[in-house]
């Protein structure tokens, strides 16, 4: 069909046609970056910690009576927990991937003042640490029992010499190697306390997801504390529900000069430490659909407004012979043009909102394809919101054209 | 003739149901989206204590790594050292100081039968209560001396008050937390600052403590600070004592200033201050200390999640679209009764008359769209606790207040006003002999 016609009459009257092209344009603005928003979140929620997230939990023990002997509590707690039916393995440390809260410190390759060093996050450990998290060991060995050792539990402690770190951790501090061949490498912490890499585990998170460095992180053997423990807890699949409650009777039962938290699962951790992001999907996804759902909404009433102005010149062209479908194809190819003017001035309006919103926001640019993908939704919606007036003016008598109006 | 115009109105949109549902359901939805994220941010960025933010100070002296700033660009750390916070206490420069940390403590029952639980709490001197204003149901803070003397001393809220002593009047009582008797000097009454503004570096719309003693106490209990510490030079060996003396922050120190002239004296006091500790070798970078008044401070720390202000930007955007919709819906009802129009104005009616007559038509659809959006904005508000209703703190953002109910009115009328006025301004245009021939 000849696109002449169709583009003169559009142009008769301007600026309805050209409200439904902005309102397509800020629409497409906006789709574009939410999908880019929630394609940003979904991967940052994808990435795994590291651990084996589906059979850990933790219990905290708060003690207030002033005569405990801590040790011997970690100690005792411990021999309870790993000699309970349903366990995999257990240890006390300060903290865990997902977390959001532990401790942080900074490893060097040379001693000395004033040198950059490679942040990376601590967990106390023990030799029971690779099989408590379920992280992979890739290269080097494990802790010795005789390596762990207790801390000063204030003030700094005096570091262990012997460390693990993760792949990435690794491959930060010796960008030129191999992880595995930083077995064996000193590194220094605190500016000049050296500490020996004996292994690689594949990852692990550090406890904050937010951080930039978040698959840094190095195990250390040492056990630290004076009335607050955390026990990390690792079940057999498909024991941690049932095991969770009955061990926290059990710590509380033991001991009565303490407090136990009840317990939580690192399902639930991810959970919370996702929440603002899943909870930003599940927004902008309901505000792109109301949004799509209200535009289309606009597409049909101004379709059929212009559908039942031009009833007469439908009319006349149907009795001078024009089909039913060559009128249907009018008013599809005019929502077409439209359109196009929208998805086209969209793109441009998305891709400057988006500059704005990576220079305010610190948002990742988008990527190319979700500007196409956008244009190629838009065009459909228009498409299908169309079809009604459009059929509603195909099936327009000849017969109108005789009377006046 | 107002009146009539209204009438004229209703008439008008009674004519076209689905048209006039459409146009008002599209105002409200836009209304209900942007007010939702507008009430938010505005009680985000709220003034936490309007008759006092303009005296109350935030103070921050650069004591950090000579390398590296401690935030970008250039910044003094956010919080103090136990050295310079107890310094500057016990100077007494400004009319009132506070120096405080969070902590928490387990509070054991003496009566049989009830379980020992935690609190959160905080370690501060004596001026916290009088300098924030906080209202009290029984007795009241403690007083300087309390604190040099290290007196055992706390002050509970409502709520412990409530479980401990079932509400009765507790001043003079005697609680157990940690194995100390502590003497309960005042109950505070309802409390809850929204943001926390006095320590924004835990939780900066979590709940205010709901226990409170000197921290001179609690340093002497070696009870170490429940928020975040950080250090950049390594702690000397000694226990909690060499962690008192290090260079680790984790207090936060506040002061109270009336005037440009106090604030300035203040300002040089904190410079005269940290020369003294240039010459003990402290303080190696250049002098960069920092006085923030309570809104200063919020803005500063970006208290309002980044999210929110996301979330704006895409909710301004969807109000444009609601908008424009309403437009171009509204040009072609006019349009569409073009004839009507011309008619009217050959009978004489002149272009205000009928500016007046379809303003005030839009003026309803308005006014309607304003009640429905208030209704969305509440239906938004609740969408929004239960997704974020993980976050305790989230039932504070999702109260709505007088103002922004107004606000909500307000923007729909200046809405659908603004939306009219270009179709209205077509409608005046048409002359009265162009359409007479067609009818």
């Amino acid at each position: 069909m000849d696109i002449g016609p169709i583009w003169r009459a559009l142009l008769r009257n301007k600026s309805s046609f050209l409200l439904i092209a902005l309102q397509i344009a800020a629409t497409m603005a906006l789709m574009v970056n939410a999908i880019a928003i929630i394609q940003e979140r979904s991967r940052l929620m994808a990435r795994p910690s590291g651990i084996d997230e589906e059979n850990i939990f933790y219990i905290d023990s708060s003690s207030f009576d002033k005569d405990l002997e801590y040790q011997a509590m970690v100690a005792e707690d411990l021999d309870l927990i790993r000699a309970f039916p349903g366990i995999v393995n257990a240890m006390l440390t300060n903290s865990f991937p997902l977390r959001d809260g532990g401790w942080s410190q900074a490893l060097q390759t040379e001693p000395g003042e004033g040198i950059d060093g490679t942040g990376t996050a601590i967990y106390f450990a023990d030799e029971h640490g690779i099989e408590t998290f379920g992280v992979d060991l890739i290269a080097g060995r494990n802790f010795a029992t005789t390596e762990i050792v207790w801390a000063d539990p204030e003030g700094a402690p005096d570091w262990p010499e012997s460390a693990i770190v993760t792949r990435a951790m690794a491959a930060e501090m010796y960008p030129d190697i191999t992880p595995e061949q930083a077995v064996g490498k000193v590194a220094y912490i605190e500016q000049d306390q050296p500490v020996t890499i004996i292994g690689i585990v594949d990852r692990m998170q550090a406890p904050w997801k937010s951080w930039a460095g978040v698959e840094r992180s190095m195990l250390v053997p040492m056990k630290r504390g004076q009335s607050f423990a955390r026990y990390v807890i690792r079940a057999k699949p498909g024991y941690r529900d049932e095991v969770m409650p009955q061990l926290e009777r059990l710590l509380a039962e033991r001991d009565t000069g303490r407090i136990i938290d009840s317990p939580g699962t690192i399902t639930e951790a991810r959970r919370m430490a996702y929440l603002e992001d899943s909870a930003m999907i599940k927004l902008l996804v309901f505000i792109v659909s109301l949004l799509t759902a209200i535009t289309s909404l606009g597409i049909v009433g101004l379709a059929s407004f212009s559908v039942a102005k031009r009833t007469k010149q439908i009319g006349t062209r149907r009795a001078l012979g024009a089909t039913r479908p060559s009128i249907l194809r009018h008013f599809q190819l005019e929502n077409f043009l439209i359109s196009s003017i929208g998805v086209v001035s969209g793109a441009i309006l998305a891709v400057a909102l988006n500059m704005w919103m990576v220079q305010t926001f610190d948002l990742t640019p988008i990527a190319w394809y979700i500007i196409p993908v956008s244009m190629l939704v838009l065009w459909m919606v228009g498409q299908l919101a169309v079809y009604g007036p459009a059929r509603r003016a195909s099936l327009v008598s000849p017969a109108i054209a005789t009377r006046s109006v | 003739m107002f009146r009539y115009y209204l009438k004229l109105g209703l008439l008008s949109i009674r004519r076209n149901p689905i048209l006039s549902t459409l146009m008002v359901a599209a105002i409200a939805t836009g209304i209900g989206a942007c007010m939702t994220i507008v009430n938010i941010d505005y009680v985000m960025s709220g003034n936490p204590i309007p008759h006092r933010s303009d005296v109350l100070y935030h103070v921050q002296v650069d004591s950090w790594d000579p390398h590296e700033a401690a935030e970008e660009p250039d910044l003094p750390p956010v919080q103090v050292t136990y050295r310079d916070g107890t310094a500057l206490l016990a100077a007494k420069k400004a009319r009132r100081q506070v120096l405080s940390y969070r902590s928490s403590r387990v509070i054991q029952p003496e009566e049989a039968g009830q379980l020992p639980f935690e609190v959160s709490s905080r370690s501060t001197s004596a001026d916290f209560f009088s300098m924030f204003d906080i209202p009290f149901l029984f007795g009241s803070g403690w007083d300087v001396d309390s604190d040099e003397s290290l007196e055992y001393v706390v002050v509970i809220n409502k709520e412990i008050n409530e479980r401990l002593f079932a509400g009765v009047n507790s001043v003079g009582r005697s609680i157990v937390m940690n194995g100390d008797h502590y003497r309960i000097t005042g109950v505070l009454d309802m409390w809850d600052p929204t943001p926390k503004f006095y320590d924004v570096n835990n939780q900066s719309f979590g709940d205010a403590e709901e226990a409170y003693f000197p921290f001179s106490v609690s340093i002497a209990n070696e009870l170490s600070s429940d928020g975040n510490t950080n250090c950049w030079k390594p702690v000397d060996e000694g226990g909690f004592d060499a962690f008192l003396y290090s260079e680790c922050i984790w207090m936060q120190f506040w002061v109270e200033l009336h005037g440009a002239d106090e604030k300035q004296d203040y300002m040089d006091f904190l410079n005269a201050y940290v020369e003294t500790q240039k010459a003990l070798g402290r303080f190696p970078r250049p002098m960069n200390n920092r006085l923030s008044n309570v809104m200063e401070w919020m803005d500063s720390q970006d208290v309002v999640a980044d999210d929110v202000q996301v979330l704006l930007g895409l909710a301004v955007l969807f109000l444009v679209v609601c908008l424009l919709n309403t437009i171009g819906l509204l040009l072609a009802k006019i349009m569409r009764r073009s004839g009507d129009i011309a008619l009217r104005r050959a009978l004489g009616a002149s272009r205000r008359a009928v500016f007046s007559q379809y303003i005030v038509e839009a003026g309803i659809i308005g006014f309607g769209g304003g009640v429905l959006g208030i209704a969305m904005t509440w239906l938004g508000l609740q969408g929004i606790k239960g997704l974020y209703g993980d976050f305790d703190f989230v039932t504070k953002l999702v109260t709505m207040d007088w103002l922004m109910i107004f606000a909500a009115i307000g923007l729909a009328l200046i809405s659908a006003l603004g939306a009219a006025v270009y179709p209205t301004w077509r409608a005046c245009g048409i002359q009265p002999a162009s359409q007479l021939n067609t009818l």
